[in-house]
């Protein structure tokens, strides 16, 4: 389980994160939901380590993570999928995937989550020779999914990854990340399309200007008044 | 024909040499936008190493040595330089790398006390003269060409079949993105400076086999030549900077060759003022695209 307390991040006199606190439990999917600007992608990628914080905890399974460094983290089974996919162009779709294995040792074990990774997304394994810059932005984001999973991680972190998809797309994505959930991968999902992600959602929060304001179910929160009016766009009977 | 063969057989091997420093440039542009203007006098220090090293012990010692010591020179520069502005305005790097090429000169001043030290024992075999199609030249120039495209293909493997490589070009494209694939990023930074100084080892040792001695400023002219064979190869690709070093090397010696020797470093320089105003990504140069 992700713990995360009373967290503080500020960039440059900013404050980004006002002390939050949420819990991600062990084989569920959990989301935060927010404008742009609310600290979402701060709170992830706070978790990686990309992002020092300035006060608080972040316990995973019992250990502090804060002031470990990014490959430690990623050793202790968390991987992200970066907002905007940031595949690296000039490299192979199979380079992209293997690189997602950097730190792994277990050749066979790697081989074996490539097949894995393969299954989840057939229309990898057929472009595997293509350089992941010429492959559609749909493919991209299978490809920065495909490349965390290489961690084999037990928690996913997912920034954004409906972000100029078609809506038909966004609902592959979504249907690949409830399947990846189902085989057992904490998912922490973090979106600007509400609806598709409190949908899929067990657990979710409200994240405002750095604070979190509502958490509940997904359920929950999808039938929320003032959820329904500031993130799904339909207006107060 | 007979008269303009040394001319190219030279122009090659001044290639080579070019080469073997270009590559140190580009390598590390490529990862850190920098370019590391004290790759001249690190070349110029393993130079004055190789002097001291073939008097004080023997050749099977001397070369290693030479090539440990400008190693470490490197890496210490990016730990000690570099690495503590890592989030800084790329200026101010570059102001660094200008602060440190003056530091080495003048360590180096210190050491020699100024005077230019005599190669007085060349690394033997290749120092000998032999005779080409009726030209006769040291070894080295017939050496160097062939060394430097072995270390090239070690080179061009390293980065495309290898797990340090891939970490390298990951790291060249997105460091953010590096990291969450859980690579060490100074650990890549460091061993750009580690493959790049140790060509350039290789370059001095070469180099100055063919020179009767070593100053504190011999780094400045082969170091800039380079530079503007690695500009115009594409700073960035490594087999930009190796074609961009063969094509300075050649023509520099062939307009020596028909007697315009007082022109040949002119040419070059030219050439620079020509690739910024016409195609500043020169030959093999990727788009500039600004990392996001």
């Amino acid at each position: 389980m992700l713990k995360i307390e009373n967290l503080h991040v500020a960039y440059g006199g900013i404050q980004a994160l006002r002390g939050i606190s949420l819990e991600v439990p062990d084989g569920k999917i959990v989301t935060l939901i927010g404008a742009n600007g609310a600290g979402k992608s701060t709170t992830l990628r706070t978790i990686t380590g990309l992002v020092k914080a300035a006060s608080g905890s972040i316990q995973w399974n019992g250990e502090e993570l804060l002031g470990k460094s990014i490959d430690k983290i990623v050793t202790s089974g968390i991987a992200m999928s970066p907002e905007g996919r940031r595949v690296f162009p000039d490299m192979t779709v199979l380079e992209n995937l293997k690189i997602g294995a950097y730190l792994r040792k277990d050749k066979e074990g790697v081989a074996k989550d490539l097949q894995w990774v393969y299954d989840l997304f057939p229309r990898l394994k057929e472009r595997e020779w293509q350089l992941a810059g010429t492959l559609s932005g749909g493919e991209q984001q299978m490809l920065a999914v495909g490349r965390a999973l290489m961690s084999r991680p037990k928690l996913l972190l997912l920034d954004e990854p409906s972000l100029g998809l078609a809506p038909l797309v966004v609902q592959d994505i979504f249907s690949i990340i409830r399947e990846i959930n189902r085989q057992g991968v904490t998912v922490l999902l973090i979106e600007q399309n509400a609806n598709m992600a409190l949908k899929i959602a067990d657990l979710a929060y409200v994240l405002e200007t750095g604070n979190i304001t509502m958490s509940g179910t997904g359920a929950e929160l999808l039938a929320d008044e003032k959820v329904k009016e500031a993130y799904l766009g339909k207006r107060r009977k | 024909m007979q008269q303009i063969l040394p001319y190219i057989i030279n122009g090659i091997s001044v290639g080579g040499q070019y080469a073997l420093i270009a590559i140190g440039y580009t390598l590390v542009y490529g990862i850190l936008r920098l370019i590391n203007f004290a790759h001249g006098d690190v070349f110029m220090v393993a130079g004055l190493v190789m002097v001291y090293a073939t008097t004080a012990m023997p050749i099977y010692a001397a070369v290693p040595l030479v090539l440990v010591v400008t190693v470490a020179l490197g890496f210490v520069i990016e730990r000690a330089a570099y690495k503590p502005l890592r989030t800084a305005p790329r200026m101010s790097v570059m102001i660094s790398a200008i602060g440190v090429s003056y530091l080495i000169q003048n360590l180096a001043f210190y050491v020699t006390g100024g005077v230019p030290q005599p190669v007085t024992n060349p690394i033997p075999w290749i120092s000998e003269n032999v005779e080409i199609l009726g030209a006769s030249t040291k070894r080295v120039t017939l050496v160097t060409p062939a060394l430097t495209i072995v270390l090239v293909i070690a080179l061009v493997y390293l980065i495309n079949h290898t797990k340090i490589g891939m970490a390298m070009r990951a790291a060249a494209k997105d460091f953010e993105t590096a990291q969450l694939m859980g690579i060490k990023i100074n650990a890549v930074i460091s061993m750009t400076f580690v493959i790049g100084s140790f060509l350039a080892a290789v370059g001095a040792m070469l180099y100055f086999t063919n020179y009767p001695s070593v100053a504190i400023t011999s780094g400045g002219m082969p170091g800039l030549k380079a530079f503007v064979a690695a500009v115009f190869g594409g700073i960035g690709s490594i087999p930009g900077a190796v074609v961009g070093a063969f094509i300075i090397g050649l023509c520099e010696e062939l307009i020596k060759g028909v007697g315009y020797t007082t022109f040949s470093d002119a040419f070059t320089f030219a050439l620079l003022i020509v690739v910024l105003c016409v195609k500043p990504t020169g030959l093999f140069g990727e788009k500039v695209t600004d990392k996001v």
